[in-house]
This record gives C-alpha cells, sequence and structure tokens, in this order.
C-alpha cells in the first residue's frame, strides 16, 4: 500500500546519516537525525522543490487597508506573453473563507479589503520575472472606506465594522472571570500598585518564509508541498475554501525553515491549490519574499494591559485586577485563543485568591495577529512580572522573595481558579536562580561598570500550559512498522520545524526497541501516510506524539517479541530479549534477525498504531463553553525563573544584556541538547521582542518592510546563556518530560525590563526598550526630579 | 553570455544572462539548492557562498560576477559521510535547528575560521554578526566553531 504513495519527489523515509553508535538513551544528549543533511545543504525544504514546466503564483496584494471592491480588472495581465492564468475570488468555488476558529478570512477578497495585505487576485506565470510585470498590470478598482487602526476605537459604536456579518460588531470575543471576591479583595490590601502596559507587534521572521509548492496529480489528486505546522488541518481548510472533496487533497510537509507559530494555519496553501487547478498539472511554486511576509503573514499581538495588583505588608499577594485589549487585526486566526490564554496566565505563577480578569479581543484594519511562540502568555507575562517588581520596590523587598512568598504548590488554585494536581517546579526554580552565580555575584559585577554605563539585575517567574485546553481534544496518533528490511519506521504525525522532535522519535524509538539510530527511519508529516496528531504548537509536540509514540514501540516490542517466540519455539515472550537488529533468546541462546522476522509478517502484522490524549483540568471553573473552547484552562504547566543582568548606555539609552539565566521545570529532559537548543533560541526571541524588535504600523502599512528596518538579534546581541533544568517528574509526560518549546520566550521582556530599572531607576510602559525610548525615559526622569517636568511622565521604578 | 567558473571544484561554462542573480542561477538553472535565500537584500547571509574563499551574498551578486572565479557552496563542502570539520562540529555541539540559516552560517564560519585561525567568542560573535538565526540563539553555533578551531589546530599540528 505504502509503495504506490512512495514518490521520492514529495516525500522519502529518511535514514539515519550519522555514525551507528548505540542504542539512544533516553537522558543524555542525542543529535537530531536531520542534522546531517541540514549541515551539507541536502535538506530538502518546502522552498526547494521546482521541477519540470514549474509555474510561478503570486498574489496581487491590496495595498490599502479597508475598501470596497468595485472590480478587479485583469484582462491586461491575462494578455500578457508568459502569463498563463489571472485568478479572482470568481474563480474559488468552495466557501472562499479560511480560518482556524471563525472562517473570516477570505482566499481572494471578494466584497472588502481588511488590511494591506489582502490578496485580490492570484497570477500564474512562466517565471518570476513575468509574475512581478503581470501582478503590477492587476487593477483592482477599490472605494476606500474609513478604516480603523486602534483597538480601543475599534470598539466605539460609531466605529467602521471590519465584518458587517459579525453580530458583536469589531469585538472579535470577550472573555470575563473572576475568582474569589474578585475586586472586593482589594479591601484587605495593605498596598496597592497599578500599571498600564503596551505590546507592540512581533514578526516571526523566520528564515524560511511563506512557500509552497503544488501540483494536481494525474488521479485527480491536488498534492500540496508547504512549510507549515499543520498539515492535517491545512488540507480541510483547503478543501472546503476551494470546494474539494478532502479525500482528493494531500498535503506534505518538510521540515519548514522556521516556524515559530506563524506556520500555524493557512499562508501560501489555498492559493497554491487554487493555482495548481488552473496550470493544466504542471507544478506550481508561490515563495513570498521578506516584504510580502511582513505584510500579509502573522504577527504577535499587540496588546494593552491594565494591571491593579494588591497584596498585605508582607508581601502576600491578595488580589489582582487586568483588563486587556488585543487588536487580532482583521481576522480571528488564533485571536480568540491567544487572548483567553493571555487571561489565563495574567496572574502568572502565584497564588492570588482574588482575581477579576477581564480581556478583549478586537478587528482592526492592522496587520494580522495570529500564534507567536508563547503566545498570550508573552504579553501577559511582560506585564506581570513587571508589577511584582513594583510591588516589591513599594515594599522594600526583595523582588525574588516576594515571588517566592507568593509561588504556586501542588494543590494551590491558579489565578483563574484551577487547581494545580501536576509537577510545579516553580519554588525550585526561583530557589536554583538565587543559589546561582550569576545571581550571588550580581552587585559585584554591577559596580564594575564602566564611564558613561549604568548595570543593573532583574528577574522574573513565568509559567505556561501545555496543549490545547480542555475542549479541543489534544490527541495525537503514532504510527510504527518494523519493514521487511527489519528497520524500524516511525510515521510522525507532528512538524518539526527545528524544535527537534524528528530527533526525540528515533531516541524514544531507539532506546524502547533497542535499536541503534542506523536500523531506524523516519517518515514526516504527510497526510497520506501518517496519521492526524494536531498542530506543532502550544509546547505539545513531544509531550502528546511522544506518548502515543511511546505506546506504539511497547506495543510494536511486544508483537515482535511474541513473533519471535513462537518463531524459536521459546516458551513465551518474557523469554525474548530485543537487541540491535535482532531478538535473541537468552535460554537456548538462539536469536532471530528482525529482517527474517519480518518476513513472516504481513504489513499490518508489522504495523502499530496508538492513540494518546492529553489530560485536562479536573475541575471546572466557571466560564461559558465557547470560553473553554478557546482553551481555558489548562492543567500541565512548564515553569521557568529568568535572570538578566543588562548594562545602559547612558548618552545613547541602549540596552546591552550582557549576562541571562534561565532555570525551567520542563519536567524531565530526554535530551540535554535539545532542550538547551529551545531555552536559548526562545531567549533570544524574547531578548528580541524586549529590547530591538520594533514593528511599525502606520495607518494599516506597514512601515518596516525588510530586514534592515525590523531588527532581529544577531550573534553580537545575544550573551551566553545560562541553561540550568530543574527536573520534576511529569507523571503524565512522556519519561515524565513537559513541553519546552515556549517556557523561554516570556522571561526575558519582564527580566530585561526589570534590569533596566534597577540599572537607571525607569520603567517604560511600553516594549521594546529600544534606545530612543530608554534614553527618552532616563531624560524625562532627569527633568521630573529637577522639577522641570510638570507631568509626571514616567513612573520611577 | 558564456561565463566560465570554477563550481566546487569543476571548470564549469555556463550560458546565462549576465545581469541573473547568482542565488537564482545556483538554485534554479544548476539545482544547488543548499544555497538559501531569505531576504534578498544582503541582510541576513542565508545565501553566503565562498568566492575564491571569502564569503559573499549570492542575493547581492550578478553571474558576470562569476566569470573566473573559483566558487564554494555548501555542496562542496563535504558530504553526509565525510563532514568538513566546521560541519562536523555544527552536527556535534547542536548548532542546527530549522537549519535554514546553516549553510551560510558553515560558509561565513569558513571563512571566519581562515581570517582567525584561533578566535576567541567575542571574534566569533563579530564574524557571524551578518548572519542571521532565529532559532538557535546563536550560543551553540560559537561553541561548534570553537570546537571546530581547535579540531583544525590539531590537525595542522600534525606532520
Amino acid at each position: 500500500m505504502d509503495a504506490m504513495h512512495d514518490d521520492p519527489y514529495l516525500t522519502k523515509v529518511r535514514g539515519w546519516d550519522g555514525p551507528a553508535g548505540g542504542a539512544p538513551e533516553v537522558g543524555t544528549s542525542f543529535p537530531r537525525a536531520d542534522a546531517w543533511s541540514k549541515v551539507t545543504g541536502a535538506e530538502k525544504y518546502a522552498a526547494d522543490y521546482y521541477g519540470q514546466d514549474l509555474i510561478w503564483a503570486g498574489a496581487k496584494r491590496a495595498g490599502v487597508p479597508h475598501a470596497r471592491v468595485k472590480a478587479v480588472h485583469v484582462e491586461e495581465a491575462r494578455r500578457m506573453p508568459g502569463v498563463a492564468a489571472v485568478l479572482t475570488h470568481k474563480d474559488v468555488k468552495g466557501t472562499n473563507r479560511q480560518g482556524v476558529v471563525r472562517k473570516d478570512q477570505p482566499v481572494l477578497v471578494d466584497d472588502k479589503v481588511r488590511h494591506c495585505g489582502d490578496a485580490v487576485a492570484l497570477v500564474l506565470a512562466e517565471d518570476r520575472e513575468t509574475l512581478k510585470r503581470a501582478l503590477e498590470q492587476v487593477a483592482p478598482d477599490l472605494e476606500p472606506l474609513p478604516g480603523v487602526f486602534d483597538p480601543e476605537d475599534a470598539l466605539r459604536p460609531d466605529a467602521p465594522l471590519l465584518h458587517e456579518d459579525h453580530a458583536d460588531g469589531n469585538l472579535l470575543f470577550k472573555a470575563d472571570l473572576e475568582a474569589g471576591e474578585g475586586v472586593k479583595g482589594f479591601s484587605a490590601c495593605d498596598v496597592e500598585v497599578e500599571h498600564d502596559f503596551q505590546t507592540p507587534w512581533q514578526e516571526h521572521a523566520y528564515l524560511e518564509t511563506e512557500v509552497g509548492w503544488a501540483r494536481v496529480e494525474e488521479d485527480g489528486t491536488l498534492v500540496i508541498v508547504a512549510s507549515t505546522q499543520t498539515p492535517f488541518r491545512d488540507r480541510s481548510e483547503a478543501a472546503d475554501a476551494l470546494g474539494l472533496d478532502i479525500e482528493r487533497v494531500r498535503v506534505v510537509a518538510p521540515f519548514p525553515g522556521g516556524a515559530f507559530g506563524g506556520k500555524d494555519g493557512i499562508t501560501v496553501q489555498t492559493l497554491l491549490g487554487l493555482a495548481a487547478l488552473h496550470a493544466g498539472g504542471r507544478p506550481v511554486k508561490m515563495w513570498w519574499d521578506r516584504e510580502e511576509s511582513f505584510a500579509a503573514g502573522t504577527k504577535r499581538h499587540p496588546a494593552r494591559l491594565h494591571y491593579r495588583l494588591g497584596a498585605t505588608k508582607d508581601g502576600i499577594l491578595k488580589a489582582l485586577q487586568v483588563y486587556l485589549l488585543l487588536d487580532t487585526g482583521p481576522y480571528d486566526h488564533l485571536g480568540g485563543v491567544v487572548m483567553t490564554l493571555a487571561l489565563e496566565h495574567a496572574g502568572g505563577p502565584y497564588r492570588i485568591p482574588n482575581t477579576s480578569l477581564s480581556a478583549r479581543c478586537a478587528y482592526t484594519n492592522n496587520p494580522i495577529g495570529g500564534a507567536f511562540r508563547a503566545f498570550g502568555v508573552a504579553q501577559a507575562a511582560g506585564a506581570m512580572e513587571q508589577m511584582m517588581d513594583l510591588l516589591a520596590r513599594r515594599l522594600a523587598m526583595d523582588p525574588i522573595e516576594i515571588r517566592l512568598r507568593n509561588v504556586l504548590r501542588k494543590g494551590d488554585r491558579t489565578p483563574i481558579g484551577v487547581s494545580l494536581q501536576h509537577s510545579i517546579g516553580m519554588e525550585e526554580c526561583l530557589s536554583a536562580l538565587k543559589r546561582h552565580p550569576l545571581y550571588l555575584e550580581r552587585e559585584k559585577w554591577k559596580a564594575g561598570a564602566g564611564p558613561f554605563k549604568r548595570r543593573g539585575a532583574g528577574a522574573a517567574a513565568v509559567m505556561l500550559g501545555i496543549g490545547y485546553g480542555p475542549v479541543v481534544p489534544d490527541v495525537a496518533n503514532a504510527k510504527v512498522r518494523l519493514t521487511r528490511k527489519g528497520r524500524i519506521r516511525v510515521y510522525s504525525g507532528v512538524v518539526d520545524m527545528g524544535q527537534g522532535n524528528a530527533a526525540t522519535c528515533f531516541q524514544i524509538a531507539g532506546s524502547i526497541l533497542s535499536q541503534t539510530p542506523d536500523t531506524l527511519e523516519l517518515v514526516l508529516p504527510d497526510t497520506e501516510r501518517t496519521l492526524p496528531s494536531g498542530s506543532a504548537a502550544a509546547s505539545r509536540t513531544t509531550y502528546t506524539f511522544g506518548n502515543a509514540l511511546i505506546g506504539a514501540c511497547q506495543a510494536l516490542k511486544q508483537r515482535i517479541l511474541e513473533k519471535a517466540a513462537d518463531l524459536l519455539m521459546a516458551a513465551s515472550a518474557e523469554e525474548m530479549v530485543m537487541e540491535p537488529g535482532m531478538v535473541r533468546h537468552p535460554v537456548s541462546g538462539r536469536d532471530v534477525p528482525l529482517a527474517r522476522l519480518a518476513a513472516f509478517m504481513a504489513e499490518p502484522e508489522r504495523t502499530v498504531t496508538h492513540r494518546f490524549r492529553a489530560p485536562t483540568a479536573p475541575d471546572g471553573i466557571p466560564v461559558s463553553e465557547e470560553v473553554r473552547i478557546h482553551g481555558l484552562g489548562h492543567t500541565v504547566f512548564s515553569y521557568a525563573a529568568h535572570l538578566a543582568c543588562v548594562e545602559v548606555d547612558e548618552l545613547t539609552g541602549e540596552v546591552d544584556v550582557r549576562r541571562y539565566l534561565s532555570v525551567s521545570d520542563c519536567g524531565r529532559v530526554i535530551n540535554p541538547q535539545a532542550y538547551e537548543q529551545q531555552i536559548q533560541g526562545s531567549v533570544a526571541q524574547g531578548l528580541g521582542y524586549a529590547v530591538m524588535e520594533d514593528f511599525k504600523v502606520r495607518d494599516g502599512q506597514v512601515e518596516t518592510r525588510d530586514l534592515s528596518t525590523y531588527i532581529l538579534p544577531t550573534a553580537m546581541d545575544v550573551p551566553d546563556v545560562d541553561v540550568v533544568a530543574v527536573q520534576t517528574h511529569e507523571t503524565t509526560g512522556p519519561f515524565g518530560l513537559k513541553g519546552v518549546g515556549e517556557i523561554g520566550t516570556s522571561g526575558p521582556v519582564p527580566a530585561i525590563a526589570n534590569a533596566v530599572a534597577d540599572a537607571v531607576g525607569v520603567r517604560l510602559s511600553r516594549w521594546p526598550l529600544t534606545d530612543e525610548r530608554v534614553l527618552e525615559a532616563m531624560q524625562g526622569m532627569e527633568a521630573l526630579i529637577s522639577g522641570k517636568d510638570e507631568h509626571r511622565r514616567y513612573d520611577i521604578r | 553570455m558564456i561565463i566560465r567558473f570554477a563550481l566546487n571544484g569543476e571548470e564549469k561554462e555556463i550560458e546565462a544572462a549576465p545581469d541573473r542573480r547568482v542565488v537564482d542561477l545556483l538554485r534554479e538553472d544548476l539545482g544547488l539548492t543548499g544555497t538559501k535565500e531569505a531576504c534578498g537584500t544582503g541582510e541576513c547571509g542565508a545565501c553566503t557562498i565562498l568566492v575564491d574563499g571569502a564569503a559573499r551574498l549570492s542575493c547581492l551578486m550578478l553571474a558576470i560576477q562569476l566569470d573566473r572565479r573559483s566558487i564554494t557552496t555548501i555542496e562542496g563542502v563535504g558530504s553526509m559521510e565525510a563532514l568538513h570539520p566546521v560541519q562536523e562540529a555544527f552536527v556535534e555541539k547542536g548548532a542546527v535547528q530549522c537549519g535554514f540559516c546553516t549553510p551560510g552560517m558553515v560558509l561565513a564560519s569558513m571563512d571566519l575560521l581562515r581570517e582567525h585561525p584561533a578566535p576567541t567568542r567575542e571574534e566569533i560573535r563579530k564574524g557571524l554578526a551578518g548572519n542571521l538565526c532565529r532559532c538557535t540563539g546563536y550560543q551553540k553555533i560559537v561553541d561548534a566553531l570553537e570546537a571546530a578551531a581547535s579540531h583544525l589546530a590539531e590537525k595542522r599540528g600534525k606532520p
């Protein structure tokens, strides 16, 4: 059965390219199976698919933020030599709508343009040069509409509407939660601190921009190869939007060249599918350039956060009031889910008995908000952990001590009221931070600042929910096969966009089945060959898929042992032992090679599947079913404590992050190298978010259109990060692990902001803490101190 | 026009428009997709190739600039069976994640080690500042270069 799908151009069975070595052990560093192909340039990404008679497809972007579509004139472009087709919404035979939760985003706009990056027409051309010229010839006739560029404006009753059919106007989604006595809890507080924060868009800036390749096969199957985190969901979205039987659509997902949430959902897939349907069987390629990626791709949602936090004079938290407002741009995408996750994590990893938490998510004509590593959590933690330092300052308490007094322990309730029954290493993380040399030596280090430099240290404590939450089933299906050649083949259902779960698959299968890596094989996600296992998101891939894989490997092992026992006439399977390449019967000293054993088994017998569904929070919290569907609340969390040591230039305002410590509880670490990769990489992204990544949008137009204006951290900007693991044992996790993919992302903003406050005494209401902003704030503070500033524009510390 | 150059040690004579971007020529005309493109404006370093041993950005080079030069792309560095010491260090030290920056990073590293055979971590960071990586936070790439430098020094020390 498999053979008919074994088109090596589309997908291949991957072996092990490194030295054979022994069977991989869980708990030891193990190189990723894809390292060899990536380091030699042999790895084939979606961007590397071309093929004979290739057609290039490209989208005409609206370029205006809000408009009614009167007509799209395509005749000129169609007449150009080398243009194969120019398509509009009239050529879309399905729903022409896509979206993860609310399907409100057109493939090609029909009635209205809702942001500058909307696609109004799709051009197919023989080469890229012709494509570019043809796109210039497409003339949309657009009647401008007044735009909404501010989420607060969007919610005013007289605001222009983005979606006239949406019952709540520009309010995409809202949720209000109360735990304990709510705001009445403030009456028991000795002190209160209050602050507003404003957060920016953050661009994923993966090196491989949105890209894919598609072709209609001779049997009518539409094959889409895409750089995606969600092949199975893409398949059904593309089928619905284009009006195709889902059986007719196959999505293949090679390793993406980075994703971080930005490829959680449709980017090029439906446009490519549409193009392929009009390409007469020729392959079609679409590859957004950086400017198009910035304009049309999703970003981390900007948020406005109002915080009010109350405590006793001993620093015991008593009450929290939060109002969050997210700008989702023109489409839901995952806006409601991001908002809900922000709400769940708004109070941080603390016991706060009385909370009143409200969140709103608004439609605007800005770029699309979407999933980005630690979505919602990064925004909330950035605010909450600065509140903790403000409170510590008010009470003249040590910032670590006040956190330790309030951290969640097993059995406590989270700020939304979920009682925690799983592993919690928050306290251990903070204690380990306190014992670390970077913390112990911080005062001495601070004193060593040179002329015009000031140094400071700041900490943060964060938590992050693993998986989808209570309603959407967090399920993975693993498939493992003993091949006819006696090798073990893992069919992975979840995408590895660089986090290394393909390596983990080898490690899990190799250790359970006692096989050396050179006898292991891997098939990457492909809707025809592997089983649906959900998105590569929510720090769930190894947690959920790993559990499924363990079950499948154990079942396959049992089957192999039983078959070997029969063949060698042993008394029972218990007498058999698996070894690399064979099964041995120590009692008789006989053995049978796996290849020989496989010859006695038909394919169904050699194949095992196993399903795992992640646990959900045991006790219901009083929220609507709709809020629960959006993912509230979680039950398994990872935790982390971060310490940033920064040097601020008094003359330029530049914040240089010089030292960094991350202590995390992600359960047991099964591959220390992969664990460090995740932490170091997510800290670097958080650092960029904290001090330099300033995605600028004015009236819906993106102003930072390339990597020379949107500044990413380089090797010069990211310090060596000390990575420490507090290894709790999570009983529900594979080998005791919890997710590590995102936890490192939300610590840097507050840790760095707290360090800047420690260094120069200013706390800004918005990040990134760019040179200009920090300098201006320092000057504002000087004016304030000298009495020249009449208005209190900046909080001091 | 006819352009003659050495590509990964092999003499090449190709017909190409003089203004064709080298990255397109490599990827589309010659099928060498190991050279990546990520920005097209010389900001990210993903398209790095070696021109007479020096790191250059193939997205900013035109075909005519290849004439009579010696070019090394990632395909000419080492094979999966016999990695170059820099590639070996990248694998061993965990300097590869999504891998899209990796070919450019490896070639830039080779140039860096040619200029600075025994670089400090600071020199490595400075030398690689033109190559963006969004996954690793650079630390393991710096580790890999340190390891590669000492490995190469060891090799040179041998008689």
